[in-house]
C-alpha cells in the first residue's frame, strides 16, 4: 500500500506540476496592470487523494493520509497576502449513537440522562492552513458545519425543536470523548503550499477509524468567505485475514461461534500435550 | 507488537494481551475457576468494547477450562453425572439471562446491574470462604484435620424430594437444588459475562457437601458446555466475538494455566480457599468503590444495539 500510495503521490505531483506551470504563464503580467483586477471568482479548485481506498490488515495502527489540491487562476495579490484558505477533512461513516450521563443517586453514580443522536459522524480529522477562527466568522463555519466544535450530529429534517442547552451539553460530550480517544481531530497550519497553486495537507487517522464510505470534503476561503468546494469519496475496507475474518463473523454467526469454540477447546488440548507434567 | 483486532476494530498489544491470558490462566489454574470475572474487567480497562470483552472473554474460558478439566479428568475428580445436572439446569439459566441482558442493555442500566451483581456476589462469596477458610485453618492448626467433611450433619436441602445418587461425589441428594444451583449460575454467567465457576465452587461445597476432590474437575466440566453455549449465542445474536483477541488469551492463559495448576497442588485446600476468598473480595471491592467515586467522564457513547 505504502509503494502505491508513494507513486500514486508522485504521479499527481507530477500532473499538478504541470498545471501549474501552465497557470502560471500569464501571471508575471498580471501584477504589472496598474488597475485592480477585475476577475472574479474564476478560482478554479480540485482536491485528489493519493488513493480512493485504505486496506485495514493486521498490522494497522492508523495512518496518515495525504490529500493533495490544485488551486488556480488565483488572485495573485490576494494569494500573496496569503488571504486564500483552505480547510480540508474527512469526515467517517455516520451512524446513530445514544449518550448517557452518569449522576450521583444517593452516593451511586448511574446513567440517569441519555440523548440519541441519528447520524454521528464515527471519525472526523481536519486540517486547515490556519486556526478555523481565523479563517472565517463562527457564524459561516457553523453554516456548514466546519470544525469539531460545529460537526452536526443529527440529520432530521422535520424534527421538532430539541432543548438548546440539554443538546449541546451531551453534544459536547459526544465531541469531548471522541476528541480525546483521537476518532476526532483538527489540527491548523498541517496544509502547505508546494507551489503557488498546489497544496497538499496530511490528516492522522486513528488505529480505530471506523470502515466504510468516508467523504474528504475541501473548502477554499477568500478573505473569510467561501467561495470554492470539493469532495471526494474514500472507502475504508478490512483486508486479508482481517476481512475473511469478519465477512465469517457477520454472515455465518453461529458458525462463527462454533467454530471459536473448536479453536478453544483445539488450543486448550493443545496446551495440555506441550505442557504434560502430572 | 501490534494487531489489529478484526471484530473489536482495534488495535492492541500482542504482549499485553497474552501476558493478561497468562496471569489469569495462572490463577483459574490454581483455583479451578474459568477466569472471566477477571478476564471481563481487564479487557475493558484496556479499551476493547465491553460487548465484545463480555463475549470474547466466554470463549477463552473454554480452552482453560478445557485445559483443566483434562487434568481432573487424569486423576477422576469429576463428577460427569452432577455435571450434567447442574449443565441442564445451567443452560436454561443462561437462556434467561441472554434475554435479561438484552433487556438491561436497551435502557442503558447493564453496566450498572453488572456492577451490582458482582459487588453482591464477590462479596458474598468471597467474605464467606474467607470466614470458612479461617476457621478451617484454626482447627488444623489445632491439630484436627483441615477439611473436616461431616457426612452425618444434614440440612434443609437433603430433605428435598426427587433424589438422585451421585457416585463420584458421594452424595445422594435431590436433584431441584441442584438443578436450581445450575439455573442460578447459568442466569448470572449471561449477565455477568462469566462462567460462574467462583460461584459454583462454594455452592457446591457448602450447600451440596460435595467433596472437595471432585468440585473443581466438576465445576470446570460444566463451565465448558455453559461458555461454549454463550459463545456461540453471542456469536450468533450480537457477531461480538473476537476470534483473534480470544486466540491470543488463550494462548496466555492455557501456558498460565499450567504452572498454576502446578503451586496450586502444593497448597492446602483450605489455604486455596483463602487466597481465591482475598481475590474475590479484592475483585468485589474495586468494583464497587468505582459506583461510588465521581467518575472522570461522567458522559459516555453507546452505538445502539440493532433489534
Amino acid at each position: 500500500m505504502k509503494r502505491g500510495f508513494l507513486l500514486g503521490a508522485a504521479t499527481a505531483l507530477a500532473v499538478l506540476a504541470v498545471s501549474g506551470a501552465l497557470a502560471q504563464v500569464p501571471a508575471p503580467n498580471a501584477p504589472a496592470a496598474p488597475v485592480a483586477p477585475v476577475v472574479n471568482n474564476t478560482e478554479t479548485f480540485e482536491i485528489g487523494l493519493s488513493t480512493d481506498r485504505i486496506g485495514i490488515d493486521s498490522a494497522f495502527t492508523g495512518t496518515r493520509l495525504v490529500i493533495f489540491g490544485a488551486l488556480d487562476n488565483v488572485d495573485s495579490r490576494i494569494l500573496r497576502e496569503q488571504r486564500y484558505d483552505i480547510v480540508v477533512v474527512l469526515v467517517g461513516p455516520r451512524r446513530p449513537v445514544v449518550v448517557r450521563e452518569k449522576e450521583s443517586f444517593f452516593g451511586l453514580w448511574l446513567n440517569r440522562g441519555s440523548e440519541a443522536f441519528n447520524a454521528a459522524p464515527m471519525s472526523y480529522a481536519l486540517a486547515s492552513s490556519r486556526p478555523l477562527g481565523d479563517i472565517a466568522p463562527g457564524i459561516v463555519l457553523e453554516r456548514l458545519g466546519l470544525g469539531i466544535d460545529n460537526l452536526r450530529l443529527q440529520i432530521d429534517p422535520d424534527g421538532e425543536e430539541v432543548d438548546r442547552t440539554n443538546r449541546d451539553r451531551y453534544a459536547e460530550a459526544l465531541r469531548r470523548v471522541n476528541r480525546s480517544t483521537g476518532l476526532y481531530n483538527q489540527s491548523s497550519g498541517t496544509i502547505e503550499f508546494v507551489s503557488s497553486t498546489l497544496f497538499r495537507a496530511e490528516l492522522s487517522l486513528p488505529a480505530d477509524l471506523p470502515t466504510g464510505q468516508h467523504t474528504a470534503r475541501a473548502f477554499l476561503f477568500r478573505q473569510g468567505a467561501l467561495i470554492r468546494e470539493d469532495s471526494e469519496t474514500l472507502f475504508v475496507v478490512k483486508t486479508g485475514f482481517e476481512s475473511v475474518l469478519s465477512t465469517f463473523a457477520l454472515r455465518q454467526g453461529y458458525l462463527y461461534g462454533v467454530a471459536a469454540v473448536l479453536l478453544a477447546i483445539v488450543t486448550g488440548w493443545f496446551g495440555r500435550i506441550i505442557f504434560k507434567r502430572d | 507488537m501490534n494487531l489489529y483486532l478484526p471484530i473489536a476494530e482495534l488495535s492492541v498489544n500482542v504482549f499485553v494481551i497474552i501476558g493478561m491470558g497468562a496471569a489469569v490462566g495462572f490463577l483459574s489454574g490454581m483455583f479451578g475457576v474459568g477466569g472471566g470475572f477477571l478476564i471481563t474487567p481487564l479487557l475493558i480497562f484496556y479499551n476493547i468494547p465491553p460487548a465484545v470483552a463480555v463475549a470474547t472473554g466466554a470463549n477463552q474460558v473454554i480452552a482453560s477450562s478445557f485445559s483443566g478439566a483434562l487434568a481432573y479428568y487424569k486423576r477422576r475428580a469429576i463428577d460427569f453425572r452432577l455435571g450434567s445436572v447442574l449443565l441442564a439446569g445451567g443452560l436454561a439459566g443462561s437462556s434467561v439471562g441472554v434475554w435479561v441482558f438484552s433487556a438491561l442493555r436497551r435502557i442503558g442500566q447493564l453496566d450498572l446491574v453488572v456492577s451490582i451483581t458482582y459487588v453482591v456476589f464477590l462479596g458474598g462469596v468471597g467474605g464467606l470462604m474467607l470466614v470458612e477458610s479461617i476457621q478451617s485453618m484454626r482447627r488444623s492448626k489445632n491439630g484436627g484435620p483441615g477439611d473436616v467433611r461431616r457426612p452425618g450433619k444434614h440440612n434443609w436441602i437433603h430433605g428435598l424430594p426427587l433424589k438422585m445418587r451421585f457416585h463420584a461425589s458421594k452424595l445422594y441428594i435431590s436433584v431441584i437444588p441442584v438443578l436450581g444451583l445450575g439455573f442460578l449460575i447459568g442466569m448470572l454467567a449471561a449477565v455477568m459475562g462469566v462462567g460462574g465457576g467462583f460461584i459454583m465452587i462454594p455452592a457446591m461445597i457448602y450447600l451440596l457437601r460435595v467433596p472437595t476432590n471432585v468440585v473443581i474437575g466438576t465445576s470446570l466440566f460444566q463451565i465448558i458446555f455453559t461458555a461454549a453455549a454463550t459463545t456461540i449465542l453471542q456469536a450468533g445474536t450480537n457477531m461480538t466475538i473476537d476470534m483473534v483477541l480470544a486466540f491470543l488469551l488463550m494462548v496466555g492463559g492455557v501456558v498460565g494455566a499450567q504452572f498454576g495448576a502446578q503451586a496450586g497442588r502444593k497448597l492446602r485446600g483450605d489455604q486455596l480457599r483463602l487466597l481465591l476468598a482475598l481475590l474475590v473480595l479484592g475483585v468485589g471491592a474495586r468494583l464497587g468503590f468505582e459506583l461510588f467515586i465521581p467518575p472522570d467522564e461522567p458522559f459516555s457513547i453507546t452505538r445502539p444495539v440493532a433489534l
